[in-house]
């Protein structure tokens, strides 16, 4: 669990404010990257992708 | 000095109706390596090509270390380390900077280098004269297949048309494949919408001997190039296009000047060879049909970013020659050329993996894909651990599934240095490290045979003193002994005869 979670949410929108669409989402990628490197498990990162991939529809 | 492209003279009809044992459709490099190999096992072979010359144009430029050892088994060695431009050090630039570098060869003792860059025509002029030495191979220049029922072939020469029938075929007629179409069998896989042109350019240039890409450079803007030396002073540079840019005007050589010399400067330079090509990544679902096999680009076809086209053809043929060599003399029963199959099919599934992967990196699908790549590229300039995700191509590696490749290591030989691969023979072989037991097979004893100065032999085999491996035709380990026992020896041979 995230310790503020509250903080944690608001750093991560004061980083996208003021950025155009373009900017945030090469802040998102890059952020992406950065925490796929920190977490550097395969099967952790294969469940992530699961997770966050829509739901296949009915 | 430059090379001079040979013109072969056409082979007229002998007769109306021929037969011949082995005939190998398409005269390339993958069917001159199988006819060298065959013939180097005792075996005749008729080699048809419907041209009168070798490869117009550079082509397949990076012969990798597995396919060199392939040629030092084959007597061509010495003449690519030679002739050929050495490389084990490759960079990759995003805009004006270093993203990301990597050498391939990261240890000594190998007789070959991870890469030598040759001009495809000298690799295939070499291959036609040491075939022509052999005596058992009969190459017909202008000799076009125009049909295909069964192992009959209909043939047309500028002298008429004649019959050939055949025992065993070997297509490596190439990505457009006669032999494939003819008999209606499917070659499925991804397109991919983007285009490349190949310059090749003559200049003196003070570029280091490695491969060199780009993403996004200042002289090339938004797309990528690829760099590298060939032998003459030739520079191969590949430009990346996109999808929309017309092929008949991007040919234009005062196009293709301005292009080049935005990215020279200054430098003095003449147009070798010019291509526009796009691509795709697919493959045949089976490489044997009965008694014909397809080899190289006619079963499956990669981008060229990693240079496993040429690599995976050559590789192809010094997997499937031992085994038919085997069959045809009676060593082995027919089941051992399924095998080819299924040895072959996983490295080709490999190689179409890998330049998949790095094809969708250097030509980014959508915008997500574009973002992800620009993020790796942004990143990997003060992060370490973004570089390994930058794609320019991961270069062509031996494939690892049917037992590893032999690895080479430097030895002694009546104390004069040499290496072990040269004594490995085009047969079956049992390496031991000290006394091994008598079986029918050649034996290399490590110690007396050759002697292993370094090391280095015992530490890549793994052999403990007494150990011993079976080492295939093809030079790949089919087995390992605790124990030189002949009869665990024997029944390894018989195994890998009748998998």
């Amino acid at each position: 669990m995230i310790p503020d979670p509250d903080a944690f949410y608001a750093a991560l929108m004061d980083a996208h404010r003021d950025l155009s669409p373009e900017d945030s989402r090469k802040l998102d990628t890059k952020l992406v990257l950065i925490l796929a490197n920190h977490i550097g498990d395969m099967r952790v990162l294969l469940d992530a992708i699961a997770l966050a991939k829509p739901a296949p529809r009915a | 000095m430059s090379f001079i492209q040979p013109r072969y003279a056409a082979a007229a009809p002998r007769a109306a109706e021929e037969a011949a044992p082995i005939v190998i459709v398409g005269g390339g490099l993958v069917g001159l390596t199988a006819a060298l190999d065959l013939a180097q096992h005792g075996l005749r072979s008729v080699v048809l090509d419907d041209d009168d010359t070798v490869s117009v144009g550079s082509r397949a430029i990076c012969f990798a270390k597995r396919t060199l050892e392939i040629y030092g088994r084959l007597g061509l060695g010495a003449r690519f380390l030679e002739k050929g431009i050495t490389w084990n050090q490759g960079r990759v630039f995003h805009r004006d900077r270093e993203a990301y570098s990597f050498n391939l060869l990261p240890e000594e003792g190998h007789e070959y280098p991870a890469f030598v860059n040759l001009q495809q025509y000298y690799a295939e002029a070499w291959l036609v004269d040491a075939c022509a030495a052999t005596g058992l191979v009969d190459l017909r220049w202008r000799n076009a297949v125009t049909a295909i029922d069964g192992t009959r072939l209909s043939i047309n020469t500028p002298a008429g048309d004649y019959t050939l029938h055949a025992d065993w075929i070997l297509a490596c007629d190439g990505a457009r494949s006669f032999i494939r179409r003819a008999l209606h069998l499917p070659f499925e896989g991804q397109v991919f919408r983007d285009r490349f042109l190949i310059a090749d350019v003559r200049m003196q240039a003070p570029f280091p001997t490695e491969r060199w890409f780009w993403f996004d450079p200042p002289f090339h803007p938004g797309q990528s190039v690829l760099l590298h030396k060939q032998p003459d002073d030739v520079w191969r540079i590949d430009f990346q296009l996109g999808w929309d840019a017309d092929p008949e005007a991007e040919k234009d050589p005062a196009r293709v000047r301005a292009r080049v010399a935005a990215m020279l400067g200054d430098t003095p330079f003449e147009l070798d060879w010019v291509s526009i090509y796009t691509f795709r990544c697919r493959r045949m679902e089976s490489f044997r049909h009965g008694r014909v096999f397809f080899l190289g680009d006619a079963a499956h076809q990669v981008s060229p970013f990693g240079a496993r086209g040429g690599n995976g053809g050559v590789q192809d043929a010094d997997n499937l020659c031992w085994k038919l060599a085997a069959v045809l003399r009676g060593q082995a029963p027919e089941s051992l050329l399924d095998s080819y199959d299924a040895e072959r099919i996983p490295a080709a599934d490999e190689n179409i993996l890998n330049s998949t992967r790095s094809t969708d990196f250097i030509t980014p699908k959508n915008d997500a894909a574009r973002a992800y790549r620009d993020a790796v590229l942004e990143l990997s300039a003060q992060h370490e651990f973004a570089r390994p995700l930058v794609n320019s191509g991961r270069l062509s590696r031996p494939y690892n599934g049917y037992g590893t490749p032999a690895p080479d290591a430097p030895v002694l030989r009546d104390g004069a240095p040499d290496w072990l691969l040269r004594h490995l023979g085009r047969d079956f072989c049992v390496l031991s490290r000290g006394d091994a037991a008598a079986t029918m097979l050649r034996t290399v004893t490590l110690g007396s045979d050759v002697e292993d100065h370094s090391g280095l032999a015992a530490a890549r085999y793994d052999l403990a003193p007494g150990q011993a491996v079976l080492i295939r035709p093809d030079q790949h380990i089919a087995a390992r002994f605790r124990a030189t026992d002949a009869a665990a020896i024997r029944a390894a041979h018989t195994q890998a005869l009748a998998p």
